[in-house]
Formats: structure tokens, sequence, C-alpha cells
């Protein structure tokens, strides 16, 4: 007595590729609509606020890019281990190891940095995420540790490595006793890319790592491993393809871009150590690479996407004074349509029962 | 793959402007002065962004013919907050708090650039032409609330959730404690530090674990009422924070240190409004009206609350201050001689605990 089922479609319907994120986005706005509307808020206002105001400014564009750039970062390592069946789940802790690593330097340099500081920040930051990824890298290929819960875990240390360091060490002597550093001096900030925004050299590494991952997974031999281990990984014993070779490579990788991205906040934004450096960018990195279909393209987009999201959160409440509990709501929605929708793909809606014809098909 | 989320995103965006733009009004011209607030968390929490939210309402009650207000909750204390602090800036609000510590360098840095916004920052340290801070003598209450945990505890053991190891909160577990030890000099505080403002959970994980270890007695210094309802639950005494909790625990909940910003909010809104802001710092205690404590617990014995009233109005009048010396450290070695009080300076850098607190302040 169904009325509505789903049928398998013999392959993936071009057309649907194209339609269901405009199908995603018209059923957001829809339901977007409906519910600032139940709320008692005027839905075209709420609605542009959320996603044109944030881009009719050069500052807004600008905000867009940095609230982007470390999700990218991230997701871009993250998806490369993902397509290898790596499932790298501790971006957020590798990011707050890049801070703390690079941030170090700039705090331990300070008063005496020079043109070398900042070159030599970004690559302590990088190791730093890096070497936080070799512990589950390590642990997955010599004890066969599962890396997700290894690397989840990881994070907490991290958390707490920062915070011991916030009350100690990174401490601003002058700053009466509260837990965040010097501001760094301008040695050790990323330039600003462009004048009267807050889009900083991190921007562009984002956009290097969209190219560089497209490069290694298009273009190399690497690339070609990865994908083999993640579809088949018995072909790609018998191929011979070194998994464990493959297994840190990609940890090491996503590390290092986490812990660019954490210095690049640190060094970027926000100017300074303190205890509150990501607010969770490493697990919305996860949402963005399977937004993004694990495609450095895709990534670049859905950071933009997500990024929008939040600025879009704040800049309706602002504006309406909607609550945040709503645009996070509106924020879940759009997700799950993009993510829904995508069934349409592989599957065609028919209503009514099963036709006899189908039967006979099938048997 | 590529092409087909490149398409959604695109999609995604014209679909958006081509609704929206048609509802793209001209905007009212505003004659009311905007004012802006940021929460660091959700005006829901029943503490402390919740009384600031209570500030707000005052303002828009008392001025609300010449005023209009807006705010942002959940506002994460890293990159985000300049964004935020920026939008509500450049929207054309004239006069802005940033309620929280974390938005010190965040709100500075936007002060920078709009010389013809003021900006009101609570709980920091930093000022300039056109940022004045403010906050609460929050240790104030701590001191009478010490004294009736003093009176109240059989087990001789307080526990104390702390947020971060600030002064702030280090210098209200000091007042906490030598009260408590002035009336029962065998008690002793026990501090868990669950590193967060907000986070129901850590704070009800942190209240069990402080009563497995005997004690009959909780003190907050965090945000929600999470405590509160653990201690209802198991029978003993808690003290709310920030506004009164009794509603989550009314057999548990003695008092509550309230803080109101009420007042100070109508009068700076009325300053900016009259032309006679000027940045300054305010510090306001009891007889600033920036703290009271909730309706005592009937539970309470008479003699508590006769004593509990007489130290609060002896520190509203200035006969008692709440590090009268002498006060000894953990060492035993005298910090505060014998006839001195506290200065305001060592109360804002406060980073040891007093004789009768347990553990290490976290460095």
């Amino acid at each position: 007595m169904t009325l509505l089922r789903l049928e398998p479609r013999g392959e993936a319907s071009r057309a649907m590729v194209y339609a269901t994120p405009l199908l995603a986005v018209a059923l957001t706005l829809a339901s977007g609509f409906l519910l600032f509307w139940a709320m008692g808020f005027d839905p075209v206002k709420a609605l542009h606020a959320f996603f044109i105001a944030p881009l009719m400014s050069l500052r807004g564009l600008g905000e867009l890019a940095v609230k982007a750039t470390p999700l990218v970062l991230c997701a871009i390592g993250l998806a490369i281990g993902f397509r290898a069946n790596v499932w790298n789940i501790g971006a957020e802790g590798q990011l707050t190891l890049g801070a703390i690593t690079g941030g170090g330097l700039a705090l331990a340099f300070y008063g005496e940095g020079g043109w070398w500081l900042l070159p030599l920040m970004i690559v302590a930051g990088m190791a730093g995420g890096a070497l936080w990824a070799a512990i589950p890298a390590f642990l997955r290929v010599r004890f066969n540790a599962s890396e997700i819960l290894t690397s989840l875990m990881l994070n907490y240390v991290a958390l707490h490595l920062l915070n011991y360091l916030m009350h100690g060490p990174y401490r601003d002597p002058d700053g009466f006793a509260f837990p965040e550093s010097r501001l760094f001096e301008a040695d050790a900030v990323l330039p600003l890319l462009v004048a009267g925004t807050r889009v900083h050299l991190g921007s562009l590494f984002a956009l290097l790592a969209v190219a560089a991952g497209w490069f290694l997974m298009a273009r190399t031999f690497i690339g070609f491993q990865i994908k083999v281990i993640g579809l088949t990984p018995t072909a790609a014993g018998y191929a011979g393809f070194n998994q464990k070779k493959i297994i840190w490579l990609t940890l090491l990788l996503s590390g290092a871009l986490a812990g660019l991205a954490g210095l690049g906040e640190v060094a970027g934004p926000i100017g300074q150590m303190n205890p509150t450096i990501s607010p969770g960018y490493g697990y919305t990195a996860i949402i963005v690479a399977f937004l993004g279909r694990l495609h450095p393209v895709g990534i670049l987009l859905a950071g933009f996407l997500m990024a929008l999201s939040f600025i879009g959160g704040e800049a309706a409440q602002i504006a309406l004074g909607l609550p945040k509990a709503i645009t996070g709501v509106f924020q879940g929605m759009l997700l799950f349509f993009l993510l829904a929708t995508d069934v349409l793909i592989r599957y065609r809606v028919r209503f009514g029962a099963k036709r006899a014809v189908v039967g006979r098909a099938a048997a | 793959m590529n092409r087909r989320t490149m398409g959604k995103a695109l999609m995604g965006l014209a679909t958006g402007a081509a609704m929206l733009a048609l509802g793209v009004g001209a905007a009212g011209a505003q004659e009311k002065m905007k004012v802006g607030f940021v929460y660091v968390g959700p005006i829901s929490d029943h503490g402390y962004s919740y009384q600031h939210d209570q500030g707000r309402l005052a303002v828009e009650k008392e001025l609300g013919d010449k005023v209009t207000t807006t705010f942002v909750e959940n506002v994460p204390e890293g990159a985000d907050a300049e964004r935020v602090i920026e939008q509500l800036a450049s929207s054309g609000h004239k006069l802005i708090f940033t309620t929280s510590f974390g938005f010190m360098n965040p709100t500075l840095k936007v002060a920078q650039r709009h010389p013809d916004v003021k900006f009101e920052h609570a709980t920091g340290y930093k000022r300039s032409a056109n940022v004045a801070t403010y906050s609460a003598r929050f240790y104030e209450a701590r001191t009478v609330i010490g004294q009736i945990a003093g009176k109240m505890t059989k087990s001789n053991i307080i526990g104390y959730i702390g947020s971060f190891p600030i002064p702030e909160v280090v210098s209200g577990i000091n007042a906490f404690t030598i009260a408590m030890r002035e009336v029962n000099p065998k008690a002793e505080v026990r501090v868990v530090w669950v590193n967060s403002w907000y986070d129901p959970g850590k704070e009800a994980e942190a209240a069990k674990a402080l009563i497995d270890q005997g004690a009959d007695v909780i003190s907050l210094h965090t945000d929600s009422p999470a405590a509160i309802q653990v201690a209802q639950e198991r029978g003993l005494w808690v003290f709310g924070q920030s506004s009164d909790m009794t509603r989550f625990g009314p057999k548990a909940h003695l008092t509550a240190i309230v803080d109101d910003w009420r007042e100070y909010y109508v009068n700076r809104v009325k300053a900016a409004l009259d032309g006679s802001w000027k940045s300054q710092d305010t510090w306001g205690g009891f007889k600033d009206h920036m703290l009271f404590l909730a309706p005592y617990n009937p539970a309470l014995p008479a003699d508590v609350v006769a004593a509990a009233e007489k130290t609060r109005t002896d520190i509203m009048e200035g006969k008692r201050h709440s590090f009268q010396g002498p006060v000894k450290d953990q060492s035993g070695k005298v910090v505060i001689a014998e006839g001195k009080q506290a200065t305001d300076e060592q109360i804002l850098k406060m980073d040891w605990y007093v004789e009768g607190v347990q553990g290490k302040v976290p460095k």
C-alpha cells in the first residue's frame, strides 16, 4: 500500500545531477520561508539577510573567505584520506596543535622577530599538525588501532594541552592572569591580501591546497593508489600497493593542512593565542568534505556555502533579531536537503504500488 | 563530480538572488539610536548572558522611544567575535556592549576603525577613547555565600565548580573561602575546573564528582543551572550563579549571586544619548546595585540569614571588606597584612589560593 517508493535507476541521472542542487535550494527556501513565517518574522527579509546581505559588500565577501579558509584547508586533507578509507576525525586537534607550535614561535621570539619568523611559524604549524596526526597513523599501522577513535580522542588531549599552555607559559605576563597571550607582533602576523577586509595569506594557501589536492588525486600515481585502495582494498593488495605508506601519507598530509589552518587562525584574524581558537572547524570540515563530494573543487564551494550559512545566521540575528536556535535549524535544513536530494540521482520516485511489469522485469 | 557540485552551488546562489532580489525593500530611515549587545552564551542560559539580556530589556523598556536594541548570542571568543562586532558597528549601532572577556581585543580592533561608535567591554582591562570597561565586584557576594556555606556544611567539604582559572573566578573562590573559614575553620573548598562558561553536561559531571568526594554544599562560577538540578536530586545545598536559579532546584537552592546590569546599561545609554558618555572603568558591587542576592531558601535558619544580611549590609556600607588582612596563602604566608585590605590591583591579578582551598591554581 505504499504511495511513494524509490526505484533504482539503471545509471546515475545526468539531468538530476544538475537538478538536485536546484531542488535542494528550492526546498530550503520554501521550508525556510514557512519556518520564519511561522515564527513571526518577515520571511523574505530573513532569507535576504541570510543569503544576500553577507555577499553585498567587500567586507562581507572577505569575511566569507576568512571563515571558509580553515574549513577548506582541513577538508581538503580529510577528503584525500577519506578516499583511501583513512578516517581522520582529528582535524580539530591537529588544527589546535598547529596553532600551538606555530603560535608558540611567535611568543618565543617576541621582540626579536624578523622576516624569517613567519615562514618558520608556517613550517612549525604544519609540522605540529602532522606530528599530532602521526600518532593515530603509527597506532593504525603498528597495532591496527582504529584511527577514528584515536584521532578523535586526541582532539580532547590537544584542547587540554592548549588550556594548560594558555594558563601557563603562553599567558600574557601583563594580562591580569587572563588566559590570553600577548598580541603577535607584525613579523608574526600573516599579511592581508585585500585592503579593507581580513582576508589573509592563509586564504591563498587554501586555494593552493585545492589546486594541489586536485593535482595529487587526478594526475599522480599516488592519487591513483589512494583511489584504488579506497574502492577495492583487495585489488590494491594484489597490485602491490603499499597500504601502510598511504595511511602514513594521508594522515600526515591532512594533519599538516589542519595545522596550517590553525596557524592561519592565530597568525591571521585572531592575532594572538587564546583558549578558543576554533569553534569546531575540524569537525565542520568533515561535513564540508562530504558536501563537496570529497573533490577539491567541490570542497572549495562547500566551504563557501558553509561559511555563508554561518555568517548569514549572524546577519539574520543582527538584522531581524532571529534567535540563534532558529538560524541553527535553518542551517541544518540546508545541509539536510542538499544531501537528501542526492538520492534522486540514483533513484526515481514512483507513485502507487509496485506495478506488475516491474516485477516481471525483475524476475 | 566536480561539475555537479559547482553547478549546485552556482544554481543555489542564482536562485537565492532571483527570489530575494524582489523582496529587497528600501530600509526605513532609522531615527532611533541603535544599541548592540554581544553575548558569549545563549540568552537561554539562565545565567550570565541571560542577565545581560535582562539589562538590554531594561534599556528597551525605559528608553524604547529613543533607542532600538540588537543582540547576537552564542558568539565564540575566537576569530568570529571581530566580525560580529564589526557588523554591528557598520550597520549603524552607536553604542555596543561586548559582554565577555574574550571579546576584549576584537572590541578594540573594531573600535579603532569606528571612532564615532562607543563601545563598552565587560570584565576586561584595556580601554581607549571610545572603549569603556565595566564589571561587577562578584567577590563581594561570594563573601556572603561563603559564610552561609560555612554554617550549613556538615561534611566540611564544599564543592566549587570553576569555569576558567582567571582572577575573577580565583578571587571569588578566595573571598568565599575566607568568609567560610571565619565561621567554620574546619571546612575546606575543593575546586573542579570545567574550562567553559556554559557546558551543562560538564557542569553536572563536576557537581557529581564533587558530591562523590563528600561535598554537601556546591558553589559554582559557571553559567548553567545543571549543578542546581544535580544538588536537588541528591538532596544537598547549592548556590545559584548570575541569576536566581531557584526554580531549577527549589529545595537545594540556598540563594544566588545575581548580576544586575539594568541600572548600568540604562545609565550608559542615557549618557550616550545626551552626549555625556566618556570612556571609563566601572567596577561596581552591592552598593552600586550591580549585584544582589536571590531570596534566601526558607529552609535556612533565621540566625544564618541574619548573619548573611549583616555581612551584606556591612560590605555595602564599607564596614567590611572581602579581603581584610591578615590573609594567608596556601603555604601559610601572610599575603595581605593585618589591618590592610587587598588593593583592587591585587584582586584583579589574583592567581593564588588562600588557606582552606584544596589543590593548586592551574598554571
